[in-house]
């Protein structure tokens, strides 16, 4: 077990963990944020998808003792208040169905937009393609990308 | 004081944002209790997989009870079988089995309501209208609001008769309203059964065998034991000698290892650190024993014909033109995104079970059977479900956790690793079906043959269509047998044959001269005016109805350069869709640009949310078609994570779906399922046209593409 020292939706934080727990599980278990989910554990779903310093990463296989002085976002701190345009279009456009992978989806989204702010359909459609959704939403998905980047620019 | 979130326009405020939460409930019955400032709060009974039945039953019953949708808070009931009949999600029909019951909650409420306003005014309840929540008294001009009378309502006797609405007057059915857990989703809140928390819980992970056909020889825990933050290592069996097991009961593995500790980390690193040893127990079996024995069976098995119309013989015989067509679909995995998991916390003397489950009446009593435990002290929580698709009706994992905290007595939540989940059974079984269809010389149908097999059990329906529309009719059902284990898969059976059937009656019309469309509705006339034999499954008259809906959307027959159509339509579930597929070539590849659906579900209750479950299906219908395969080697499954098991991706999905409902006025049926089923052929069709090549095996693209693992993407 080691102590590590991390910036969580811009709060410090310690956790007691051993080196190679995967920052998916120190976020669900450790920090009781549970918005990143378990889906495949070898980044193959997007379901855990956070960022690090806004890029967004598998945090299923990104060890804790990796992550150094990154700044790590979760969906729970991507805005303030649920206000980031993408969660708001995303019920705008009603997308989840059983809405497990949407947290995911958001993530991956909200780093599409910050390195692309305005991205064709292609590019919406490829940067999004490391994350899976078995209840098959991926046209809302790309609707509401479409529209939180509208509102964004 | 609520935090004041910051809602878009036009998506209402949560209720409690505006009027605060109500000091006092009263209870009304068991659907919905009402606040003194109106607020209603209505208990969704069903459980919630994606499917939206979290919005759509309440919305049915705040129709009848007349109040504003902006006052209504949605709980999730819990397992109640005292109050709630039928509390499970399977085959689309938490809408259709809950109408009734749901409007005259409603409208039984309304009239309680009504009944204790009449009372406190003095008047006759004949001369009180309802509207939003409010009760007014025209010939005096007073009103009431229903949280005003609410507490004297709860002693009102129940009602017998009550008027249901007109549904010409509806106001919430009809219209769109949004998922009510939507704003928890995109917050991240837990919801899901693997985001609960009990303190003091502990987390347990299992190891089952690594092939069908083996079981466990034997177990050393010592190096697991010795792991920080392993509490115990146990072994588990879910059938013990005597145990009577129920349909939800089946499962391929009923004894596993368990490792317990006190984070998911801690145990997955530990039951790495297991020294397993496995044997053989029955037979190792590999895909291509799978294909073989199905086809050996299609071609040699004697049966008795599950239905029998004419003399098909004969028809053969005299035929001017035979076509036979074979098709075939691999085993699939359910993989919900959620991996099975549950809460168990036994004591001596009762239990409390918490998580997702579609089956939770039938989890109780298996418990109770294992447990020795009687029903009325085991509770069970429906959480969320991050997917269901068929997997949770077999609560095998609910039972394990139960086991497990019995065993070590202690709070205990069981999380399943993809692994796990994927490798443990329950699949769609794989399939094969022959087709033969007879033309006479005047390129009519004159006979009709179907014959098919799937592990466990075949997938043809003898009444469905064509059923009833050919004077010589014969369907056969074979079952073969296999130690993997199979179940339910969203639109079982249908899932497979109506691709089948669609994609055989297209090359059918194509050998006939006939467009494919003109051609099943000639084959629907049949059935209207003439049908043959009584037990046909299907209302020939809405089954066109559905056909001809989007032929006429598609503009079907019309020059479209570069783009290649097919069509396809299958009624499962109770619900008619069919649907025409735009497909493109993109670097000779085929690309479906756009799918037109027309569908038949009589009522619709919310028409944006009744849209997503029907693309659901059907990007989940052509995904699983297309790209997904669960094969076999000794017993193991080839795939064990997404890394070689494909499901389709963003860029794969059409780019547009356009869905069209009929607008009839019938009592409403549902859609989880229907779209998923005719979307496979509708496709094949179309690759058909593009190429001139038919597909018969699917999944239609081979499933060489092996995703590279990677760390950072985005």
């Amino acid at each position: 077990m080691s102590i590590f020292h991390l910036t969580v939706n811009g709060k410090p934080h310690q956790v007691d963990v051993v080196s190679d727990t995967p920052m998916l599980w120190v976020l669900r278990e450790h920090l009781n944020l549970v918005g990143a989910k378990y889906g495949c554990g070898i980044a193959q779903c997007g379901a855990c998808t956070i960022h690090l310093d806004g890029v967004a990463v598998r945090s299923c296989s990104v060890p804790v003792s990796s992550v150094g002085n990154r700044a790590v976002t979760t969906i729970e701190g991507l805005s303030p208040d649920a206000s980031h345009p993408l969660q708001e279009a995303w019920l705008e456009h009603d997308v989840p169905q059983c809405g497990y992978c949407q947290t995911g989806q958001i993530m991956n989204a909200a780093a599409l937009l910050r390195k692309n702010p305005n991205p064709s359909d292609d590019e919406i459609e490829r940067g999004m393609q490391g994350n899976l959704c078995r209840c098959g939403t991926y046209i809302r998905i790309r609707a509401a990308i479409k529209t939180a980047a509208a509102n964004m620019g | 004081m609520m935090l004041g979130f910051n809602w878009l326009a036009g998506c209402n405020p949560s209720p409690v944002a505006v009027k605060g939460m109500p000091e006092t409930w009263s209870g009304i019955n068991a659907f919905l209790k009402i606040g003194e400032n109106g607020l209603v709060t209505i208990m969704s009974p069903n459980p919630e997989i994606g499917q939206n039945v979290k919005t759509s039953m309440p919305m049915i019953v705040a129709e009848e009870l007349d109040v504003d949708w902006k006052d209504v808070i949605v709980e999730q009931a819990g397992l109640d079988t005292q109050n709630f009949t039928r509390q499970l999600a399977g085959g689309s029909q938490s809408i259709r089995r809950g109408w009734q019951s749901l409007r005259m909650a409603g409208a039984t409420a309304r009239r309680m309501l009504l009944e204790a306003a009449a009372k406190r005014l003095n008047v006759p309840v004949g001369e009180l209208t309802t509207d939003a929540g409010v009760i007014k008294h025209e010939p005096s001009g007073q009103t009431l609001g229903y949280g005003d009378v609410a507490s004297d309502a709860a002693y009102v006797s129940v009602p017998k008769d009550v008027q249901l609405k007109d549904p010409k007057d509806f106001k919430i059915i009809g219209s769109d309203r949004k998922n009510v857990d939507a704003p928890k989703i995109v917050r991240g809140e837990p919801l899901f059964g693997l985001d609960y928390h009990k303190e003091d819980m502990l987390i347990a992970m299992i190891e089952h065998a690594p092939a069908f056909g083996m079981k466990l020889k034997s177990l050393d825990t010592t190096e697991a034991k010795a792991l920080p933050g392993i509490k115990d290592v146990i072994t588990i069996n879910a059938a013990p000698e005597g145990f009577d097991p129920q349909w939800s009961d089946v499962n391929a593995f009923p004894e596993k290892v368990v490792v317990v500790g006190r984070s998911t980390w801690e145990v997955m690193k530990a039951k790495k650190a297991l020294r397993i040893e496995w044997e053989v127990g029955t037979r190792l079996e590999s895909s291509a024993d799978h294909v073989l024995g199905m086809s050996q069976l299609l071609r040699d098995a004697k049966v008795e014909p599950s239905r029998k119309d004419g003399d098909p013989d004969a028809a053969f015989q005299n035929a001017a033109t035979v076509i036979e067509r074979t098709y075939s679909a691999p085993f699939l995995a359910h993989n919900t995104m959620e991996p099975m998991n549950f809460f168990a916390d036994v004591k001596t003397e009762s239990a409390e079970l918490v998580g997702p489950i579609q089956t939770p009446e039938y989890l109780r009593t298996s418990v109770s059977r294992l447990l020795g435990l009687p029903e009325e002290k085991i509770s069970i929580q429906m959480t969320r479900m991050g997917g269901g698709f068929g997997r949770r009706l077999y609560g095998n994992f609910g039972v394990e956790a139960a086991l497990i905290s019995q065993t070590i007595r202690a709070p205990v939540k069981l999380v399943y690793t993809r692994e796990d989940d994927m490798t443990q059974g329950t699949y769609r079984p794989a399939y094969r079906v022959t087709y033969r269809a007879a033309l006479n010389e005047s390129n009519e149908l004159i006979g009709f043959h179907v014959r098919g097999t799937g592990v466990h059990g075949s997938p043809v329906f003898a009444n469905r269509f064509p059923a009833g529309t050919v004077d010589n009719y014969l369907a056969e059902n074979i079952t073969f047998e296999s130690n993997i284990s199979t179940g339910a898969w969203r639109a079982p059976r249908s899932n497979f044959i109506a691709g089948a059937e669609q994609s055989f009656l297209d090359e059918v019309a194509e050998a006939a001269g006939k467009d494919p469309i003109a051609f099943r509705l000639e084959l629907f006339d049949r059935a209207i005016t003439d049908p043959v034999g009584e037990d046909n499954d299907y209302d020939a008259a809405r089954y066109a109805g559905v056909l001809e809906l989007v032929r006429e959307k598609a503009d079907w027959g019309a020059e479209m350069p570069g783009v290649h159509r097919g069509v396809s339509a299958y009624y499962s579930h109770n619900t008619y869709v069919a649907q025409v597929v735009d497909l493109v070539l993109e670097n000779n590849q085929p690309k479906v640009r756009k799918v037109w659906c027309a569908v038949d579900c009589g009522i619709v209750i919310n028409p944006d949310g009744a849209r997503n479950q029907i693309e659901g299906g059907i990007v989940d219908g052509i995904g699983h078609a297309m790209y997904s395969a669960l094969s076999f080697e000794n017993g193991k499954p080839d795939q064990n994570n997404f890394n070689r098991y494909r499901l389709i991706r963003n860029p794969e999905a059409p780019k547009e779906i356009e869905i069209h409902f009929v607008d009839n006025g019938i009592d409403p049926t549902g859609l989880g399922e229907p779209s998923l089923p005719p979307i496979s052929a509708a496709v094949a069709n179309a690759v058909a046209q593009a190429t001139g090549k038919r597909l018969y095996e699917q999944p239609f693209i081979s499933n060489e593409t092996v995703f590279e693992l990677r760390e950072v993407t985005g």
